[in-house]
């Protein structure tokens, strides 16, 4: 079932969670409808905090809690259908860019999208390509975009984003983040993102939380953009 | 069975005359391949011989015991064959599935073979039994084999689309679906182009055999029908229980992908 968000609410949880020697995480907390941003030198840890939020790793030991629910509790695949993660390097399905647009909601078993969804999403995020095109033709930034509308469509309440960026150029990045962030905002989403790009990130985030060797080394609020 | 033409030891060993051919036509060409080839030779004849032996007394006998532990000699040797084929992707929950699917893929169409289609009395009759027996166990271990193989092959190529499908969602079943689905085309593929080529591009050596002995050709047909379909349900069995039980022990309980399977990242 899901929980109404609101500004404030503790999306996440964190407690003594250990995992191996990469994380080593006393306490922290993420906001829902909040965008928080993890910075920190490659290496740290930061890729994995941002699996163990949606169990697609399971830490040593520490409890997490999910809108004040242990996620030990949950069904896993629950909890990624409504914490859906984006990796560096966006994963394309063989196909149509329609196909790799809908297989989001196929795999979560949501409703499939009506088309003008579909065409509203892609003119959002600056995709402009016709629906029957081979998804593998796409560039590097082009498929990046297309998984974020396909998670996008999604809705789910919850978006992590490992370095969408990473790859792409400082124009495409800009765009990227303006796109994420304002959906985020407008719909009251959760929004975490782990970049390389702290000073390209400055405008957008409201949490910053800085990861060293796999602890967490500070922690800054302040009003987003 | 009358006129059956028995071979003369003398003139089977003349047979042998054709591998020397093969050994001097290899020591000309430099192939490198005399050693095997004379190895393979003796192995077949001593194997055959010894085999002849062992049915010669176990047709004589006629005792369910001895029919059953034939048959779980015959059983373990393919599971074995299976492991080695595959070694390099094996990982040990998966040895579970392979035993287990061929068991019970291979038991289900011998039992449906000897009790409804031929029904045979005694059904452990070893002269259905075991022939049989042996012709279903090593099609289902190809078909094993090559199944269990595409799966772990595939699914090990393409770990960034099934972590892609499992951080959108997707169950573990939904996550590995186009692998198990490409693993059990290609394990049933052999058994679909061999009942396709059936009769005209080749005829099989159970109905060559029989028909060599004396046996009618249209009789000798009626039990190759009825082989291919014993083999076909079995290997169809065995294929679809070891791709469908297989890709769940690539997942952990936390419908993960398991570490011994990153590991083994293609």
């Amino acid at each position: 079932m899901e929980t109404p968000a609101t500004a404030q609410t503790p999306a996440f949880k964190l407690s003594e969670i250990r995992f191996k020697d990469v994380l080593d995480i006393e306490s922290l907390q993420i906001d829902a409808c909040r965008i928080s941003a993890i910075v920190g030198p490659s290496g740290g840890g930061k890729t994995t905090l941002l699996r163990i939020l949606n169990r697609m790793t399971t830490p040593d030991s520490g409890r997490i809690l999910f809108f004040g629910e242990s996620v030990e509790q949950m069904d896993p695949v629950q909890l990624r259908r409504r914490v859906v993660m984006l990796t560096q390097m966006p994963v394309i399905f063989g196909g149509t860019v329609d196909e790799n647009l809908l297989i989001g909601c196929r795999l979560a078993e949501r409703e499939t999208p009506q088309p003008q969804a579909v065409t509203a999403i892609m003119s959002r995020v600056g995709l402009d390509k016709e629906l029957d095109t081979d998804a593998g033709q796409l560039s590097g930034g082009e498929k990046q975009r297309l998984a974020l509308a396909r998670v996008m469509l999604m809705d789910p309440e919850v978006m992590l984003l490992d370095e969408p960026s990473a790859s792409l150029d400082e124009e495409t990045e800009i765009l990227i983040f303006d796109l994420v962030t304002e959906y985020c905002r407008e719909r009251c989403k959760t929004l975490v993102m782990v970049t390389h790009s702290e000073r390209g990130f400055t405008g957008y985030y409201d949490t910053l939380i800085r990861i060293r060797d796999g602890r967490v080394e500070g922690v800054t609020h302040k009003n987003g953009k | 069975m009358d006129g059956i033409i028995q071979i003369e030891i003398l003139y089977l060993a003349l047979g042998y005359i054709l591998i020397l051919l093969l050994l001097v036509l290899v020591r000309v060409k430099r192939l490198g391949k005399e050693w095997e080839i004379t190895l393979a030779s003796l192995r077949m004849t001593a194997q055959l011989v010894l085999t002849g032996f062992v049915l010669t007394y176990v047709f004589s006998w006629q005792r369910i015991w001895i029919t059953l532990i034939i048959f779980a000699v015959m059983e373990a040797f393919a599971v074995y064959t299976v492991f080695g084929r595959i070694k390099k992707s094996l990982f040990p929950a998966l040895r579970i599935v392979i035993a287990t699917s061929m068991i019970i893929g291979t038991s289900v169409a011998l039992a449906y073979f000897l009790f409804v289609i031929v029904r045979v009395d005694p059904w452990f009759a070893p002269r259905y039994f075991i022939p049989v027996a042996g012709m279903v166990i090593g099609n289902s271990m190809n078909g094993i084999s090559i199944g269990i193989d595409r799966l772990s092959s595939g699914i090990r190529s393409r770990l960034d689309r099934m972590e892609g499908a499992l951080m959108l969602g997707a169950s573990p079943k939904e996550a590995a679906r186009p692998f198990v689905k490409e693993a059990f085309s290609a394990g049933i593929m052999p058994i679909i182009n061999n009942m396709m080529g059936m009769g005209i591009v080749f005829l099989p050596g159970m109905m060559t055999g029989q028909i060599l002995a004396g046996v009618a050709p249209l009789n000798a047909i009626k039990y190759q029908i009825a082989i291919m379909l014993g083999i076909g349900g079995a290997v169809t069995i065995t294929v679809f229980l070891v791709t469908e039980l297989g890709y769940r022990r690539f997942f952990n309980h936390h419908s993960q992908i398991r570490q011994e399977v990153l590991d083994l990242r293609l």
